[in-house]
């Protein structure tokens, strides 16, 4: 279903019209208001009134992570705080948090694009919403629930943790709707087989799954695993929170961004230079409705791509691929563009298994020399040596097929790859540059 | 009549090649055959063990990647042309043979090879009809 019918389906003239004007009204009130804009904006040579059409966004200067860091906690708020009737915060963990605020108003455009979003994957007012997003500073929680409210669909605030209870309560209230973060839903069905409960005996019909990175590998164990179909939502809190972008149900082939209030762009990195639609490099968003916390031109480090085909849906906005890195995990081998989750899905695809693996990139005669470590696990290995030999050739020709780089690949042994706190090290660059 | 074989991940086979012997070794477990395959990368390691259970457990909690396989341990006469004709034998009917390997001790005047086909079951059959015995894993440990 669409919710918003006029403003999803809006031919895109109209869209870009209002994008246009919108953006204008933003960067306007973010010179008069913001000092950090006015003063960046000012050091672009730039003047609020120069900002005339789309085509001018490119001219602005982005917006980082440590720009807002910079600010903390209430720097980059457009408005006095008593007009301020919400405050989240991101995590902290790599860093100081990030604060974002907002203005009645905000929360309504934000319960609206979540009741939209919620509408793309599926749910209707009749739908029973296991909303099991946290609660608190992080916006997943609230987001969700002023979206479902919205949207007039009961929505049950169970919030993270307390896994067992959250079993029962899907067994008894028969919820049809499960929202949480990828990585706590495969727990819950961990959990769930061991109480003995099957997914296949609730009520679920779909699940909307965001807030973190995830693979389309992880889409089929959920959707395996709870009986369900399970819907990619995206957004963040710098920008506003979930419900960014959505993917629709009907095509579940990327997901809407809601142009009417974010206008996105492809940048290539390195040059900040903007790419056209199709090219895969960060994606970057301007808000243009937001009144407490407008943001220009923020630099997710999201790495992917933007498709303006028209989709079956309906819908006219743009959509964005699935997110396949970070822009600061890329790498540029003999010029090009390489990022570890590029490789990975290489490896996924031909072994159905998460692999551990390593860039490893040596300059030798003043060429750039890219090694792939990969560990041999039960799921590839062969007692055939051919095989495993044939196996190394076709990763070589899939890494070249997709990203145009010549590769070396090295099996090794399980444990091979160097763990930081867990992890594997994904690259080792020892170039001297 | 098929043997069970486990096979072992190697990378720098010559010193993880050791571990692997004296691993076994250290855990009482008898290696009755072994083959190495190598290239200049990695190896892969073939072995026939007189307990097998117990070799993959301990080897799997070493950190090594172990595969198990059905194999033939199949007897051949000792003299010139036995193993030709069990070989051109298997090649008639169409049998691909990915690999074999000696098998250390003999069975009677037979030598013993062993023999990974890539369809096991039709080799058996195929051997049974000829007359060519393949020995099963309880015989082949006492040897
Ligand atoms: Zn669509």
């Amino acid at each position: 279903m669409i919710y918003d019918i006029e403003f999803e389906t809006m031919p895109r003239e109209a869209l870009e019209a209002i994008q246009a004007r919108r953006l204008q009204a933003t960067i306007e009130r973010v010179c008069a208001t913001v000092p950090f804009y006015q003063k960046k904006i000012a050091e672009a040579g730039l003047k609020p009134t120069d900002i005339k059409s789309l085509n001018d966004l490119k001219r602005l200067p982005f917006t980082t992570k440590q720009d807002l860091r910079d600010n903390y906690p209430f720097g980059m708020f457009a408005t006095p705080m008593e007009n301020v009737v919400r405050i989240h915060a991101s995590s902290g963990t790599t860093g100081q948090p990030t604060v974002v605020g907002y203005t009645a108003r905000d929360v309504q455009t934000w319960s609206m694009l979540m009741a939209r979003s919620l509408a793309a994957g599926g749910a209707t007012r009749g739908d029973m919403i296991h909303n099991a997003y946290g609660y608190g500073l992080f916006t997943g929680g609230l987001g969700v629930h002023y979206g479902a409210e919205r949207l007039g669909a009961s929505v049950i605030p169970v919030s993270g943790g307390n896994t067992k209870r959250q079993i029962v309560i899907m067994k008894d209230f028969g919820p049809t709707i499960l929202t949480a973060t990828p990585s706590y839903t495969l727990h819950l069905a961990e959990v769930a087989a061991e109480m003995g409960v099957s997914f296949e005996n609730l009520n679920f019909k779909f699940g909307i799954f965001g807030a973190e990175p995830w693979s389309e590998n992880m889409r089929h164990e959920i959707e395996k695993k709870l009986n369900i179909v399970a819907v990619d939502i995206y957004g963040l809190s710098e920008v506003m929170g979930p419900g960014v972008a959505i993917e629709c149900h009907e095509a579940q082939q990327g997901l809407h961004i809601f142009e009417d209030h974010f206008i996105p762009e492809i940048i290539n990195p390195e040059t900040g230079e903007t790419l056209p639609y199709g090219e895969t490099g960060e994606l970057v968003f301007t808000s243009i409705t937001k009144e407490a916390f407008p943001i220009i031109r923020y630099r997710t480090r999201d790495i992917t791509s933007l498709n303006p085909e028209p989709c079956v849906c309906g819908r006219t906005h743009v959509r964005m691929n699935r997110v396949t890195g970070r822009s600061d995990d890329m790498l540029i081998i003999r010029g090009v563009n390489v990022f570890p989750s590029q490789i990975e899905s290489v490896l996924m695809e031909m072994s159905g298994v998460e692999p551990h693996y390593q860039l490893v990139v040596d300059r030798v005669d003043n060429l750039d020399k890219l090694t792939v470590r990969v560990e041999v696990g039960e799921g590839i290995f062969s007692d055939e040596v051919k095989q495993l030999q044939d196996m190394e050739r076709n990763i070589e020709k899939n890494i070249k097929d997709l990203l145009g780089v010549s590769a070396k690949v090295k099996l090794v042994e399980p444990k091979a790859i160097e763990r930081s706190e867990g992890k594997a090290i994904r690259v080792i660059d020892n170039r001297k540059i | 009549m098929h043997v069970e074989q486990i096979s072992v991940f190697l990378e720098n086979t010559a010193g993880r090649l050791a571990e692997v012997t004296s691993i076994l070794s250290e855990n009482s477990i008898n290696i009755r055959a072994l083959s190495l395959a190598d290239t200049s990368d990695f190896g892969v390691l073939r072995l026939i063990v007189d307990d097998i259970e117990k070799a993959e457990t301990t080897l799997k909690n070493h950190g090594f990647t172990v595969g198990k396989n059905r194999v033939a341990a199949v007897e051949v006469e000792d003299r010139p042309g036995g193993l030709n004709d069990i070989l051109q034998l298997l090649f008639e009917a169409g049998i691909n043979v990915e690999y074999m390997y000696a098998f250390v001790r003999n069975s009677g005047d037979n030598a013993v090879m062993i023999f990974r086909f890539d369809q096991i079951d039709d080799a058996l059959k195929l051997l049974e009809e000829k007359g060519v015995r393949a020995i099963g894993g309880s015989t082949l440990y006492t040897l």
